[in-house]
C-alpha cells in the first residue's frame, strides 16, 4: 500500500538532473503503469532537455505537458449523435472491466440529457448477466431487450435494433459479454454483432467503446490494439480509478493507438462516471 | 509488442560469444532486458529491484556451458529465481476434521470471485465433499441470481436469503449448511477496493463471525503494479490462506501473481483458465514463469546442457 505514495514530486525541485532523478521519474511512471516504452520516451525527453540542470516547476510541467498532449481529447465525455434515431453504442471490453455497470452510467447519463434509451442485453452467456442489466434498465428508466440465456447475441442485437426502431428510441446501448481479446471465436461473435447493427441502423454504431479496468496493466495495449482490429474502437472508458491504480497504462495505450479516453468510472453507483480530464488525470500521476 | 525474452536477450548480448565466464560487465545489457520483460509482464517494480539483484548474484562468475548460447544460460538462470520465489506449491484445501469447512472469497470487483466460487465448489463435489454456496454479495445488481444459476448448473446447494447483512446471511448459512449436511460453505463476498474501509470493515466482520477456515484472495491476472497494494491490504485486514489467479486463459503475463506472493508470502493455490466452470487448475509456478518470460523450450535446452 506504500508504493502508491512514492514521493511527493515537489520534493524533487532543486535536485540536479542526473541518472538517479531520472531514475526516480522512471520509477514514478512505471508504477502508474505506464509501461516499459512510454516511460523511455518520456525520460529521453527530459534526459533530452534537462540533462544537468536543476530540476524545477518547469521540468515538471515539461513532463505533464508531454502526456497531456498525448492524452487530450477535444471533445472529452462527448459521444457521436447521429442525425436519424436511433444511435447506437456498442460497448466491449474483457471479463469483468465494468461493461455493464458503465452502460447502466452512460444510460442515465443520457437520460438526464431527455432522451429515451434502449438497451441490448447481448451478453446472453455469462450466468444473470441479463438479470444484471435488467435491474440497472430499471434504475435508470431504460427500456430492455433481451434473450433466452445461451442465445446468439447477433439476433439479440437483431432484435434490439428492431425496437428501438419501432419506438422511435433516441439511443442504443449493447452490452456484450466480457471475453479475452486471444479467444479468436469469441472475437468473431463481436464483429458479428457489429454486423448486424451496422446492416440495421444507417451509421451504426456510431461509437465503440472500448472498457478498460484502470488496475489492468500492461495487457491492456494489447486489449486495446485487437479489440480495435476486429470492431475499430472509436474511444475508452476508463474504469474503476477510485482505487489505487492510477490507469496509466492509457498513456501507453494512446502512444500505441489512437483511441481517445471518453469517460472514466470513480464507483459502482449510477451516477459514477465522469467526463474524462486529462489535465486532472495527469496530476493524479504525480501525488 | 512483447518478443520473446529470448529473443531479446541476443540482440542486446550482439556479438558477446566469449567462451569463459558470465561477469557483472558482459550481462549488464542482458540484465536490462530480463528487467524490461518482467516489467511488460507487469511484475511490480520493487519485487523486480530486488529480483534483479539476486538474479545478478548469482549468474555473475558462472561457468558459460560451451553447447548453449550466453542468452539460454541466463534465462535459465532467470527461470529458476523465478520458480523459486514463486513457491512452495501447494494446491491443498485443508478440511476440518469436524463440522463443516468454511472457505471464504474476496477480491477487487470484477475479479472472478463469484465464477471461482462455483469452479471451487465443482472441484470438491468432484472430490466427494458436499459444498453449500452462499450469496452474500448484496451489492452488485444479480449477484444472488448469478450464483443461483452456477449452482442449478452445478446442481450444488446455494444459500441465499433477503437481507441487506452479509453477515447476517454467513451465519444463517451455517444452520443451513448443517440441515442440508454439507461439509463446506464456500462464502461470495461482494467486491471492494482495498480502500473501502467501510465495506473492508464489513470482510473483517464476516470473519470475526463467521470463522473461515480458509480465507483465498481472488486476483485478475491482467493486475498492473497496483496489484500489492490491494493483496497487501487484504492480508492486513484478513490474514489470506491462499491466492487464486483468474483470467489466465488470454496472453497476460500474470506478473501479479509474482509480486503478489512475493509481497504477501501467500501461496497461489489455483488458476482460472477460462470461465467454465472446469476451468480451474492447481497452480503450476513453471507454466506461468514460462508465460512471464514469453520463452519456450530454452530452459529444458540448458538443463540437457
Ligand atoms: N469501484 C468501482 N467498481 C466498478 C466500477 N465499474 C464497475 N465496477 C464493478 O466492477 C464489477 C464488474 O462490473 P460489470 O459491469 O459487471 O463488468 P462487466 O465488464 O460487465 O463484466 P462481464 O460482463 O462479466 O464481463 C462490478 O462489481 C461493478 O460494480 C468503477 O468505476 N469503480
Ligand atoms: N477468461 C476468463 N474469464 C473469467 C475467469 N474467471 C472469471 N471470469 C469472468 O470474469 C467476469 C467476472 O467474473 P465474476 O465471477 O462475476 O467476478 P466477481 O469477482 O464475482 O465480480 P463482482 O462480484 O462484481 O466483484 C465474468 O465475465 C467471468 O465469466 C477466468 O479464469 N478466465
Ligand atoms: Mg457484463
Ligand atoms: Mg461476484
Amino acid at each position: 500500500s506504500k508504493t502508491a505514495q512514492l514521493f511527493n514530486i515537489r520534493s524533487w525541485f532543486g535536485r540536479k538532473v542526473d541518472q538517479s532523478f531520472l531514475d526516480d521519474l522512471e520509477a514514478r511512471l512505471i508504477q502508474a503503469d505506464v509501461g516499459v516504452k512510454s516511460t523511455q520516451r518520456i525520460v529521453d525527453r527530459v534526459r533530452e532537455a534537462y540533462s544537468d540542470k536543476t530540476a524545477d516547476d518547469d521540468l515538471l510541467n515539461f513532463v505533464k505537458a508531454e502526456l497531456k498532449a498525448l492524452l487530450v481529447d477535444p471533445r472529452p465525455g462527448t459521444l457521436a449523435v447521429s442525425p436519424s434515431k436511433p444511435t447506437v453504442y456498442l460497448i466491449a471490453g474483457v471479463n469483468g472491466s465494468g461493461k455493464t455497470t458503465s452502460i447502466a452510467k452512460l444510460a442515465q447519463r443520457l437520460k438526464d440529457e431527455g432522451k429515451t434509451i434502449l438497451l441490448a442485453a447481448c451478453d446472453t452467456f455469462r450466468a444473470a448477466a441479463a438479470d444484471q442489466l435488467t435491474v440497472w434498465a430499471t434504475r435508470s428508466g431504460s427500456d430492455i431487450v433481451k434473450g433466452a440465456p445461451g442465445a446468439d447475441p447477433a439476433s439479440v442485437a437483431h432484435d434490439a435494433c428492431d425496437r428501438a426502431l419501432a419506438r422511435g428510441a433516441d439511443v442504443l446501448i449493447v452490452d456484450t459479454a466480457g471475453r479475452l481479446h486471444t479467444q479468436s471465436h469469441l472475437m468473431r461473435e463481436l464483429e458479428k454483432v457489429r454486423g448486424v447493427l451496422h446492416r440495421k441502423i444507417s451509421g451504426a454504431p456510431h461509437e465503440v467503446l472500448l472498457v478498460l479496468d484502470a488496475t489492468n496493466g500492461q495487457n491492456a495495449i494489447r486489449q486495446a490494439e485487437v479489440f480495435t482490429k476486429s470492431i475499430g474502437c472509436t474511444g475508452v472508458i476508463l474504469t474503476k480509478l477510485d482505487g489505487t491504480a492510477k490507469g496509466g497504462v492509457v498513456v501507453a495505450v494512446r502512444q500505441t493507438i489512437d483511441l481517445p479516453v471518453k469517460f472514466i468510472g470513480v464507483g459502482e453507483g449510477i451516477d459514477d462516471l465522469q467526463p474524462f480530464d486529462a489535465d486532472t488525470f495527469v496530476e493524479s500521476l504525480f501525488t | 509488442m512483447f518478443d520473446d525474452l529470448q529473443k531479446r536477450l541476443s540482440s542486446a548480448f550482439g556479438q558477446f560469444r566469449a567462451r569463459g565466464l558470465l561477469t557483472e560487465a558482459n550481462i549488464k545489457d542482458g540484465l536490462r532486458e530480463v528487467r524490461t520483460a518482467l516489467l511488460e509482464a507487469d511484475v511490480n517494480l520493487q519485487v523486480v529491484k530486488e529480483f534483479m539483484e539476486k538474479v545478478g548474484e548469482r549468474a555473475v562468475g558462472q561457468q558459460l556451458i560451451k553447447s548453449v548460447r550466453p542468452e539460454q544460460q541466463i534465462v535459465k538462470v532467470v527461470h529458476d529465481e523465478l520458480i523459486e520465489l514463486m513457491g512452495p506449491v501447494d494446491p491443498s484445501i485443508r478440511f476440518e476434521k469436524t463440522g463443516p469447512t468454511i472457505i471464504m472469497l474476496c477480491g477487487l470487483q470484477g475479479s472472478g470471485k463469484t465464477t471461482t466460487c462455483g469452479k471451487l465448489a465443482r472441484l470438491l463435489a468432484s472430490q466427494g465433499r458436499k459444498p453449500l454456496l452462499v450469496a452474500a454479495d448484496l451489492q452488485r445488481p444479480a449477484a444472488i441470481e448469478q450464483l443461483k444459476v452456477i449452482g442449478q448448473q452445478l446442481q450444488v446447494p446455494v444459500f441465499s436469503e433477503p437481507s441487506s447483512n452479509p453477515v447476517k446471511v454467513c451465519q444463517d448459512a451455517l444452520a443451513e449448511a448443517n440441515r442440508q449436511a454439507c461439509d463446506t460453505i464456500i462464502l461470495d463476498t461482494a467486491g471492494r477496493l482495498h480502500v473501502d474501509d467501510e465495506l473492508m470493515a464489513e470482510l473483517k466482520q464476516i470473519e470475526k463471525k463467521v470463522k473461515p477456515h480458509q480465507v483465498f484472495f481472488v486476483c485478475d491476472a491482467l493486475t498492473g503494479q497496483d496489484a500489492v497494494a490491494s493483496a497487501g491490504s487484504f492480508n492486513e485486514a484478513l490474514e489470506l490462506d491462499g491466492v487464486i489467479i483468474t483470467k489466465l486463459d488470454g496472453d497476460a503475463r500474470g506478473g501479479a501473481a509474482l509480486s503478489v506472493r512475493k509481497v504477501t508470502g501467500v501461496p497461489v493455490k489455483f488458476v482460472g483458465m477460462g470461465e467454465k466452470l472446469d476451468k480451474l487448475q492447481p497452480f503450476d509456478p513453471e507454466r506461468i514463469v514460462g508465460q512471464m518470460l514469453g520463452m519456450g523450450d530454452i530452459v529444458g535446452l540448458v538443463e540437457a546442457a
